[in-house]
């Protein structure tokens, strides 16, 4: 036996063994936390039942509880009796957390209820849920909609005029917003660009009449087409504010919603399963491409996708040649001794600097170095009010770019190593110079080693969250850093990030039990987004690979 | 012979030119054949040359002449330095650490190791075949193309016309053109060490130096480089390293015998191979060492 066991150890099988359960365990554990974000992030958009039911409360009153039950848990019945309720038995019971919405009436979306105290439970088909664009979700039924204050339907015939009213609405609504972005969006940022100017000759001293009364003339032009866009509003703003809903919550108040405030209605337990469906899809998809209400906790996060794909591409094109040329350099040019190799050691120890402190650099030497000079030097009409000496996008890559240079120096060095000797005397025989060799084969040769590099500095700079709180993610900003204004691409703006967004939500959201879903989701997001750079950035090396598959032998 | 050759012998004739040197001086002169083939004008001229990689002397004190438009080969057994020596005259040994390099080589009688010369020039002038085939990932045509292209020539006619004309200098055009945008990397060994020949012959070297170039290559393919050899040496100075006394004896018009660092014997192949006048060279081809 002991022979046998000897044998087997000496045959090679347990490490085979241990290798293949490391991997597994390894692997398991990706997939579960794949699996984890993914239930509990996208089961968020499903609309589930709401039901109707009675609930006895601890001190004895039964109330009428209309909500979607949002998690359930098992409690012990020591604890139930010692929040007040009586219980007979020793069985657990069933406690679901239900989110009632109403934030406007009750106070809270959420309320804890015990199963064995619920009866009486339907699901009537009639039970509206709108989503609000203030207050959260409103969860009761339709008595009737208005026009002006009056009552134009009531029951059915509102139900079935409803629709059309919310479109309506929503048209106009998305008519305003688009005014205030673009035209109004447009009008102040050119008459910021007038009075920058004015500022500017003035601190230069020029006192020709002409100039300024160019400038004027122009701002007035200006301020005209603002007033006609104003008046526009109004009119837009007096016409969607003409109809409101009139609702019946579970305790039986009535209280009106203007169909300016409301994004969509709909009718949960009266859905069937492809409606859900399409429902859920339109959720998703307003995730994905719409931008967020209330605090971050509803509606979509596309800025902070925006912000973070830009940011990683203004990383990666700022990385990348600063990485090459000191790999190029390391490797091929400096004479290879003492200086050298402490300069590799110290490139080696940049990348285990934790990431806050990069934030700090970044923060002292970009933004109020840099920055402050920046200002100082190019916009002084813009003075106090700093253009580049603050927390921008611009900073936020810079930083970034700075804490991923060691990956990809360190990657292109190992590239340029492996390009073999013969392959460079063949150019340099050909009486090519060092500079032409480099140029023309080796570093094409060494491109995908490049990529490798990137693709682990994207991987990298794509996470990190810590640095950017320092350097310029804001919890909302106003506008994203590309947009239609000249010069389109605005580098010193603030911009959001999925990876704050997810520490934003997570822990800095007035109404948690709302925004856990968002925290799942968002990160969800954050991981699919990661990997699809990262999949371009792979296919990009590939395909490069195949270009110049070097000599293997 | 071609008409410049024969001007230049005419020269020679009536003054001592000293771009005339004849072969039948140096280390020759003691050769009764070369003198029989005619006097032949001197391309390269190694004068006292010392080779140092660091401590270690590895070429002692080499003088030797290579006679232009013929075929000259280094044998000897493997360290006694003929590698060194033919990296010597584009300097390529510039490239390894720690090299130091006395004495001087003359081609066209500049001196190679002066710090006036453009080592990029040089190289161009005198192209380098190498042991295994380095073609570049790039496709046959850019391969071909890439010296004109370092030259800074970027009419597309002109590219094509002298693409095509190494091409069938190195007796590869048949066979690949129809591919010329094909991946370099997807010939076989033989056309890739002649394409690699093509790409040096593209720029219209002076001298093209041929390190083994047939060692990593089968049979037949050796025989096609051999074949090649043979009619590339109308037009350059060629000189060869080789392992192989056969190929040697086949391909070469004069034979150098090195050994430890130091030139034995140069002379005319046939003699070299038949009646060699240092013991050391009888003993090596005759396979006593080696």
């Amino acid at each position: 036996m002991r022979e046998r066991t000897a044998k087997w150890f000496k045959s090679g099988t347990p490490w085979i063994w241990l290798n293949a359960g490391a991997v597994s365990v390894s692997l398991l554990m990706v997939l579960g936390l794949l699996a984890l974000i993914t239930v509990r992030g996208m089961s968020f958009f499903w609309p589930s039942d709401v039901l109707d039911a009675q609930y006895k409360q601890s001190n004895g009153t039964e109330i009428r509880l209309i909500g979607a039950i949002d998690r359930t848990e098992t409690v012990s019945v020591a604890r139930v009796r010692d929040s007040g309720y009586t219980l007979e038995g020793e069985e657990p019971v069933d406690r679901h957390l239900i989110k009632v919405g109403n934030r406007d009436v009750y106070g809270a979306d959420f309320r804890l209820v015990l199963q064995p105290f619920l009866t009486d439970i339907k699901y009537p088909e009639d039970i509206l849920v709108a989503e609000r664009r203030e207050w959260g979700n409103f969860y009761g039924f339709l008595l009737s909609i208005s026009e002006g204050g009056k009552v134009i339907a009531e029951g059915d015939a509102a139900k079935q005029l409803l629709p059309e009213r919310l479109e309506h609405a929503l048209d106009l609504f998305d008519e305003i917003r688009s005014i205030q972005q673009r035209e109004i969006g447009s009008i102040n940022y050119q008459l910021e660009r007038l009075r920058l100017k004015q500022r500017s000759l003035e601190l230069k001293g020029v006192d020709d009449s002409n100039a300024y009364a160019a400038i004027d003339k122009e701002t007035e032009s200006l301020q005209k087409e603002y007033d006609i866009q104003r008046e526009k509003m109004t009119t837009l703003f007096e016409q969607i504010r003409r109809d409101s809903i009139r609702v019946e919550t579970m305790d039986g108040r009535k209280i009106d919603i203007p169909l300016e405030k409301v994004v969509r209605v709909y009718y949960p337990n009266a859905m069937g399963m492809f409606a859900k469906l399409g429902f859920y899809f339109a959720k998703v998809w307003e995730f994905v491409s719409a931008e967020p209400r209330e605090a971050n906790t509803e509606g979509g996060i596309f800025p902070a996708i925006f912000g973070t794909v830009m940011m990683v591409l203004i990383m990666s094109v700022l990385v990348t040649p600063f990485g090459v040329i000191a790999a190029v350099y390391l490797r091929e040019y400096a004479k290879q001794g003492l200086i050298i190799r402490i300069i590799r050691i110290a490139v080696n120890n940049l990348a285990g600097v934790p990431s806050i402190v990069y934030g700090v650099f970044g923060l002292g030497f970009f933004v109020y170095f840099l920055g402050g000079n920046i200002d100082a030097l190019f916009f002084p009409e813009a003075q106090p009010a700093p253009t580049f000496g603050t927390p921008g996008i611009i900073w936020s890559s810079l930083t970034l770019a700075l804490l991923t240079l060691p990956v990809v120096i360190v990657a292109t060095e190992e590239g340029l190593a492996r390009i073999p000797r013969a392959i460079r005397e063949g150019s340099l025989a050909l009486g090519a110079t060092k500079a032409e060799t480099l140029w023309r084969i080796v570093i094409p040769m060494a491109s995908p080693a490049m990529m490798t590099g990137l693709i682990l500095a994207v991987a990298r700079a794509a996470g990190e969250v810590a640095p950017l709180m320092l350097v310029g993610v804001v919890k909302l900003a106003p506008s994203l850093p590309l947009d239609g204004n000249f010069p389109f691409l605005h580098l010193e703006r603030k911009f959001m990030h999925l990876g704050f967004h997810i520490y934003d939500v997570g822990f800095q959201s007035p109404n948690v039990e709302a925004a856990r879903p968002l925290v799942y989701a968002t990160s969800l997001l954050l991981i699919i987004v990661i990997v699809l750079l990262n999949l371009a950035a792979i296919y990009i090396r590939n395909h490069l690979r195949e270009k110049y598959r070097s000599l293997e032998n | 012979m071609n008409t410049d050759a024969t001007d230049v012998q005419d020269d020679k004739m009536e003054s001592t030119a000293p771009r005339t040197h004849a072969i039948n001086i140096g280390n020759l002169g003691r050769d009764n054949t070369v003198a029989e083939q005619g006097e032949t004008e001197i391309a390269l001229k190694v004068n006292d040359l010392d080779l140092y990689y660091g401590e270690k002397q590895a070429l002692k004190k080499i003088r030797l002449d290579i006679p232009r438009n013929r075929v000259t080969a280094f044998i000897g057994p493997s360290g006694c330095g003929k590698s060194t020596l033919l990296r010597c005259f584009n300097r390529m040994n510039d490239l390894v650490d720690n090299v130091r390099i006395d004495g001087q080589i003359t081609l066209d009688d500049e001196n190679i190791y002066s710090k006036h010369l453009n080592v990029a020039e040089l190289r161009r002038r005198v192209g380098m075949v190498f042991q295994k085939p380095n073609p570049f990932p790039k496709s046959i045509y850019e391969n071909v193309a890439y010296g004109l292209r370092i030259l800074g020539i970027k009419d597309k006619r002109r590219l094509d016309e002298t693409v095509e004309k190494a091409l069938r200098g190195a007796a590869l055009w048949d066979e690949v053109k129809d591919r010329l945008q094909d991946n370099a990397l997807g010939l076989s060994g033989g056309q890739q060490q002649r394409l690699v020949i093509a790409r040096a012959i593209a720029v219209e070297p002076e001298v093209l130096l041929l390190d083994e170039p047939a060692s990593a290559l089968d049979p037949i393919s050796t025989l096609k480089i051999e074949e090649l050899i043979y009619e590339l040496k109308d037009k350059y100075t060629i000189v060869i390293v080789t392992h192989n006394m056969q190929q040697a004896a086949r391909v070469s018009d004069y034979t150098a015998f090195m050994y430890m660092g130091e030139l034995v014997e140069h002379a005319d192949t046939n003699t070299l191979f038949t009646n060699p006048s240092q013991k050391q060279t009888e003993d090596y081809i005759t396979g006593r060492y080696g």
